[in-house]
């Protein structure tokens, strides 16, 4: 089974909700941080990582020996990274290339009337794989500077083994990260906080798991700081509220340092099984 | 004219709460909210919407049914995996590079455009405000971000304005890049905890790289003083400006859940009044550069 936690927006929780959910199953667990951009769930966990492994996307590289300036690459190229400067009198041709932009479609090695390019490998993060206790742990990092997270989120989720219970921090936002961390999830749990920020935020979410099909539940955060609002929007769309993690200043302090949760306070533990138990139950 | 950025590495540290008393606090300026995937800055300035516009990006491949030849080529090529065994398009995986639609022997597939969002020129009781919204699972979040920055510039310039406040968009990637690049600074907003750190030493490293002065604001610092020790220490050995430590104060939850800013809800609360004495220092700093 996998369940995703996601939550509109970062900073709610998500990743408490996610990390201590994990720590509380603890059997044939796999834990996976999506949140290329910023992972954090490993500060919680403490993974002794085992694995590093690059991720690249294929871009290309030109030969401008065998290049005519045709400018063929530059017309397949709908991200514009690729200009040609056509030779002319007393000057060489010149065909520039943007890494950046480039997204790795391979249209312009393939339509390469002069077999001039070919694709190279260009590091955008990288993979670390290793475990937490039991828990089979993956996260990535997409370097700094590079804009494109998927392609490492797609990396994280080659290693979901369907037979753990996985578990997957998602990134904030309703963009591409998470469209593609959430894909192929059973069960979305969404972390929101009973305040009209967090619920704007719930509400895009919950529009974000409509149109992917993926069933879901609400854990509320913070459940005492705010207002009513998000358990009245929550009640008037059938949306189960799973859980209510109170605000507690040392809730906040554990956070702080980096202590999960049910390491801190091991009280919770049994409402983590629960909310566990009740979203396989809901699953099947 | 200037202007600024507060970030924030990842949502929920405060960026939006800041944003919204620095609206309150500046002058003659025009405010831009730039988290076009979550925006909340609306529900603080409640702008009364004056210009709607869809915003239309990227594209998404369609295929004819009719003029298929099921010949299987647009499925070996397409690197996103977004067409499926019954040439059916996955229009969420299909990030519109056209491959498919080049190397389609029987011409059975076009490229649409996609209306990915809408963005907005409204009024708000501090001025004018800018913003956008993503459709659900769109992309190009990054380039709305851009459009956002370049409207909110061109009114600036327009209306004379001394600043543009914009609120930016969460994590290192392309939304963020396109909300700190060119401005006259960022500040980043963090939370006193490891993960605090950690987010805001990679969008700090992220601002560097585009060439952007960044300045630092922690907030809930007294949840973890020794923390906050940690953040100072690290501000000071980068050398980066630490503008602000704005303790944990209830009033800022009560000044949201009533839509004000907290400078209007309560001005001299803890909070209130560390953020207004961090934009005075702020406005001084930007204006001393001119």
């Amino acid at each position: 089974m996998i369940i995703s936690v996601a939550s509109g927006k970062g900073g709610t929780g998500k990743t408490t909700v996610a990390v201590n959910l994990a720590l509380s199953i603890n059997d044939n667990v796999q834990f996976l941080d999506c949140d290329a951009e910023e992972p954090n769930a490993h500060i919680f966990l403490k993974p002794e990582i085992k694995k590093t492994a690059k991720v690249f996307i294929p871009v290309p590289k030109i030969d401008e020996a065998k290049c005519a300036y045709c400018g063929r690459c530059r017309e397949v190229c709908v991200y514009n990274a690729i200009a040609v400067i056509p030779p002319s009198a007393g000057r060489k041709g010149k065909t520039l290339f943007f890494p950046n932009l480039c997204h790795g479609c391979g249209s312009c090695s393939y339509f390469c009337p002069e077999g001039a390019i070919k694709e190279v490998n260009r590091e955008i993060g990288e993979i670390e794989t290793g475990y937490a206790g039991s828990i089979e742990f993956a996260h990535g990092r997409l370097n700094i500077g590079e804009a494109m997270a998927p392609p490492v989120i797609r990396e994280i989720k080659k290693h979901i083994k369907t037979e753990c219970t996985v578990i997957i921090d998602a990134p904030p936002g309703t963009s591409c990260p998470v469209v593609e961390t959430l894909k192929r999830s059973d069960y979305c749990v969404l972390v929101t906080e009973p305040t009209p920020f967090g619920l704007n935020d719930l509400m895009l979410a919950v529009e974000v798991l409509r149109k992917l099909k993926i069933p879901f539940g609400v854990v509320i955060n913070r459940a005492d700081l705010g207002d009513e609002k998000t358990d009245l929007y929550c009640d008037k769309e059938n949306i189960p509220i799973l859980m209510r993690i109170p605000f507690k200043k040392e809730i906040a302090m554990a956070y702080s340092k980096g202590e999960p949760i049910v390491m801190a306070f091991p009280e919770y533990k049994k409402e983590f099984i629960k909310l566990y138990e009740d979203i396989a139950g809901q699953v099947q | 004219m200037k202007q600024i950025v507060i970030i924030s590495g990842k949502g929920g540290t405060g960026k939006t709460v800041i944003t919204g008393a620095f609206a309150a606090l500046a002058e003659n300026k025009v405010m831009a909210d730039c988290d076009v995937d979550a925006a909340d800055l609306h529900l603080l300035l409640k702008p009364d919407i004056k210009e709607r516009n869809e915003f239309r990006s990227g594209k998404t491949a369609v295929i004819d049914a009719e003029k298929c030849v099921k010949c299987g080529k647009c499925v070996k090529l397409c690197r996103f995996n977004a067409i499926a065994e019954n040439f059916v398009v996955d229009p969420v995986s299909c990030e519109g590079c056209a491959f498919c639609s080049f190397a389609c022997p029987a011409g059975a597939i076009r490229m649409e455009e996609n209306i990915s969002g809408e963005w907005f020129i409204s009024e708000t009781r501090f001025g004018p405000m800018v913003h956008a919204r993503l459709g659900i699972a769109e992309e190009n979040s990054g380039k709305l971000v851009s459009l956002v920055r370049q409207q909110a510039k061109e009114l600036a310039e327009k209306n004379n304005s001394d600043w543009v406040i914009v609120d930016g968009a969460p994590g290192i990637g392309c939304p963020v890049i396109a909300s700190i690049s060119g401005v006259d600074c960022a500040i980043v907003v963090t939370e006193p905890t490891l993960s605090g750190l950690h987010d805001a030493d990679r969008v700090i490293k992220a601002a560097k790289y585009f060439g952007v002065t960044v300045k630092l604001i922690v907030n809930k610092y007294d949840l973890n003083t020794d923390m906050t020790g940690k953040i100072e220490e690290y501000c000071k050995s980068g050398g980066i400006g630490l503008v602000g430590k704005i303790p944990f104060d209830e009033s800022v939850v009560k000044a949201m859940v009533k839509g004000k800013t907290i400078i209007e809800h309560s001005e001299n609360s803890p909070a209130g009044k560390e953020i207004a004495a961090a934009w005075n220092f702020m406005r001084k700093k930007l204006e001393e550069k001119i």
